[in-house]
């Protein structure tokens, strides 16, 4: 589904991606994981298509049917939505007066309209986003307020999911969206991804601890340091990462804000 | 806050009324047709003017009073608004459309406004009037254009045409005219007591309710009273009006100078609510062209509970200068402002509101939108005003501007003066930037770059917007995305 190569980023002359390597297929789950500061975010902005990022070398490609083996980094972030990827952001953004049910409204239809299905009509909009509502156990009042305006932390992150369950990706990257949620926020955000999963659908979460992979199983568990993926193995990795921390696998030449999760 | 409540008229009702525009727009055509008066502005050229309109006596000595003042006036130069010298003895002040420049048919109208009116999803018929092509085809709708006015006159309100109300109801004029604005009251109204030529009248009875929106007919006199309109609207007691001026599309236009007085008296329980869309031609990209908008609009609250309410969307005009303003004279009156204004390319605007708190428990909101974008300026002025009569008065103020790029401009110039100790006056403002993230964030959830741009504009200008009838927010919403077009950077 996603083909990484090789890929290497900065932030002005700062080099902050130094060489990634990953491979997403259909129906798995990758678990990203690294001390702060490692450039997970980054990974997962330049996935989204955010600007301002300078791709040095490397390639990636998004191996989905109507795409197949494309240059994603080729596309604007709108194409990349409509051709089913979705980023939960970190910080997710406020829009001062626009209604979360507004948004929903437009993005579903501009996905729907990409995928050959006709736009919603009210009434069917509305079904499907309370059926969604539902799931997340999220209440109704939420459609009216202003996009993020006023929410807590953790009603952004539920929010985040939300517009996920409503626009079904088929790539899902969730950057951090497991922080500053209690354990109950938790468990629902981990149901939503659940029921997201699918055979032709793949999900990364990107994340620092690892109490959200209690929830969520992952396929793969990536650790990122230095700007590169430095190891890969199984769920495995990630319990061993509770216990023993990241310092024994960062690269000499890496200098680390963090050395625990 | 809450809206008069009055009746949004459907799309077969829109239909109806533009029909009734277009004859009524023909009428008034013919009428001038012949009468051209020369370049410059004298006593003579007053005269002549208030002859042509068989205007009474009080009508005269008015204009040519007005005229005597604003020859000891000099232009303002307050404002933050920039220039050349405007040259009044170049200006036809009696005028009928230069026939010889009209385009003959729409492939002699500049391509960018017909790109604008298809974008708009304006019917190719209006889109000819609107252009100024001289059509000449003839609607089949007197009838329908005397249904309108029969409804309207059983119920006793007068809805015409200044010069008409001049004619049939001098008493009403002389009455009311320059009541709220007087002749004396600044350049560009004083200028325009003396040679307007036309605009509208209405006339609302105790206790009547208008059961539509009054509206369309001004679109189209607007169109043919030129630059200098006058209008007047009376809401007698316990009288509810809602007026809507002005329409959506961009208006080719050949005045460069426009200077309008708007007039609102509502006596005691009634409600005047008044909506604007101003959307002249701004000029090209450059800044050359476009029309100089100096308006006086003012509303006077004259009993109790009056209740009077500005909204505007403000996307034309080379130059907007412009206050529409209360004076909340009655006790338990209420003023209310709501505007967007938004500037774009090299346009200047200069605008906000005034509300002159006399009555006790009088009430005030102002709530201003600026929006700028490429080289645009954008300035909101506002005064709030609280005498030493006005007990308990309130006003609260929101002021917000957003920067779409990093050339424009944004300024606030809020002036309070409280003269009584136990008003409430509440001033909030905020400017800031349409960020990469929010339009990132957006675009990642698949809405185009130009959508995310709108829907961050919409949502910036939801409480402006909520109080327009219905049918006219949904114009206002396509007029700023048409005006905001590539307006990122
Ligand atoms: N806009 C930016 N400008 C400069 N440096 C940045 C910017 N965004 C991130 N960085 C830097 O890039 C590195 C990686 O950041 P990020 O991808 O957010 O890490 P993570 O998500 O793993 O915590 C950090 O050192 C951070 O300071
Ligand atoms: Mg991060």
């Amino acid at each position: 589904m996603l083909e990484i190569r090789n890929l290497h980023v900065s932030i002005g002359d700062r080099p902050i991606l130094a060489g990634i390597d990953l491979d997403v297929k259909a129906g798995e789950v990758h678990a990203i994981m690294g001390p702060n500061g490692s450039g997970k975010s980054t990974l997962a902005q330049v996935l989204a298509g955010r600007e301002g990022y300078a791709v040095t070398a490397g390639s990636v490609r998004y191996l989905d049917r109507d795409l197949v083996g494309q240059d994603l980094l080729a596309l604007a972030p709108e194409q990349r939505a409509r051709a089913g990827i979705f980023l939960a952001f970190q910080y997710p953004l406020e829009i001062p007066g626009v209604a979360n049910v507004q948004l929903l409204r437009s993005a579903l239809n501009s996905v729907r309209l990409q995928r050959g299905e006709s736009e919603l009509d009210a009434m069917d909009f509305l079904d499907t986003v309370k059926s969604k509502l539902a799931l997340l156990d999220m209440d109704e009042s939420f459609l009216y307020r202003a996009v993020n305006e006023g929410f807590s932390g953790g009603e952004k992150k539920r929010n985040e999911i939300l517009q996920m369950a409503v626009l079904e990706p088929r790539l899902a990257i969730l950057d951090e969206t497991d922080s500053g949620l209690d354990i109950d926020a938790l468990k629902t955000v981990a149901h939503g991804v659940n029921a997201l999963k699918h055979p032709e659908r793949a999900v990364i979460l990107v994340t620092h601890y690892q109490r959200l992979l209690n929830y969520i199983v992952p396929d793969h568990v990536h650790v990122l340091a230095g700007g590169r993926i430095v190891r890969s193995g199984d769920a495995g990795l990630a319990l061993e990462l509770e216990d023993r921390g990241y310092g024994w696998l960062i690269p000499e030449s890496g200098s680390l804000e963090e050395m625990r999760p | 806050m809450s809206q008069p409540e009055v009746s949004h008229p459907d799309a077969r009702n829109a239909e109806l009324r533009s029909r009734v525009a277009d004859e009524y727009r023909w009428g008034f055509v013919t009428d001038i047709e012949q009468e051209v008066v020369p370049k410059g502005l004298s006593e003579a050229v007053i005269r002549l003017i208030s002859a042509k309109k068989n205007e009474p006596d009080f009508m005269l000595e008015w204009r040519l009073q007005a005229y005597r003042h604003w020859l000891t006036l000099t232009e303002p130069t307050w404002s933050s608004v920039h220039h050349p010298a405007i040259d009044y003895q170049a200006i036809h002040y009696y005028a009928a459309p230069k026939s010889g420049s009209q385009p003959k048919d729409l492939s002699e109208v500049d391509p960018e406004l017909l790109r604008t009116y298809e974008k708009l999803g304006i019917p190719l018929q209006e889109r000819e009037a609107l252009a100024g092509v001289a059509v000449d085809a003839v609607f089949d709708s007197v009838s329908v254009a005397t249904t309108f006015k029969d409804k309207l006159e059983s119920l006793g309100i007068i809805f015409c045409s200044f010069s008409e109300a001049v004619q049939k109801h001098p008493e009403l004029v002389r009455e009311y005219l320059g009541s709220v604005v007087p002749y004396t009251d600044n350049y560009f109204a004083t200028l325009n007591s003396a040679v307007f030529t036309d605009g509208s009248f209405v006339y609302v009875p105790k206790g009547v309710r208008c059961p539509m929106e009054l509206s369309t007919y001004f679109r189209i006199n607007a169109r043919n009273s030129g630059q200098f309109e006058r209008t007047l609207i009376i809401a007698d007691e316990g009288a509810t009006v809602s007026y809507l001026e002005g329409c959506t599309a961009p208006m080719r236009d050949e005045n460069q100078l426009h200077a309008a007085v708007v007039e609102l008296v509502a006596l005691k329980d009634a409600r005047i609510k008044y909506s604007t869309v101003q959307n002249w031609y701004p000029g090209d990209a450059e800044g050359r062209g476009g029309i100089y908008n100096f308006v006086t609009k003012r509303g006077d609250c004259r009993g109790d509970r009056a209740h009077i309410s500005w909204t505007q969307v403000e996307t034309g005009s080379a130059i907007t200068w412009k206050y529409p303003s209360c004076i909340l004279r009655g006790d338990d009156s209420v003023g209310e402002f709501y505007s967007v204004a938004l500037t774009n390319h090299r346009q200047q605007a200069d605008t906000g509101t005034k509300m002159i708190h006399i009555g006790r428990n009088t009430r005030s909101t102002i709530v201003s939108k600026g929006i700028s974008a490429g080289f645009g300026s954008n300035a909101y002025r506002g005064l709030v005003k609280v005498l030493p009569s006005a007990a308990n008065a309130r006003n609260h103020t929101q002021c917000d501007s957003l920067l779409m790029s990093d050339h424009c401009a944004a300024h606030t110039f809020p002036y309070i003066e409280v003269k009584n100790p136990s008003a409430t006056v509440e001033h909030e403002a905020t400017t800031s930037k349409i960020g990469d993230d929010q339009l990132f964030y957006l675009r990642s959830r698949g809405l185009s770059e130009e959508d995310a741009v709108n829907l961050i504009v919409n949502g910036f200008c939801k409480e402006v917007f909520k109080e327009l009838p219905m049918e006219f927010a949904v114009e206002a919403q396509k007029l700023l995305a048409v005006s905001l077009e590539g307006a990122i950077g």
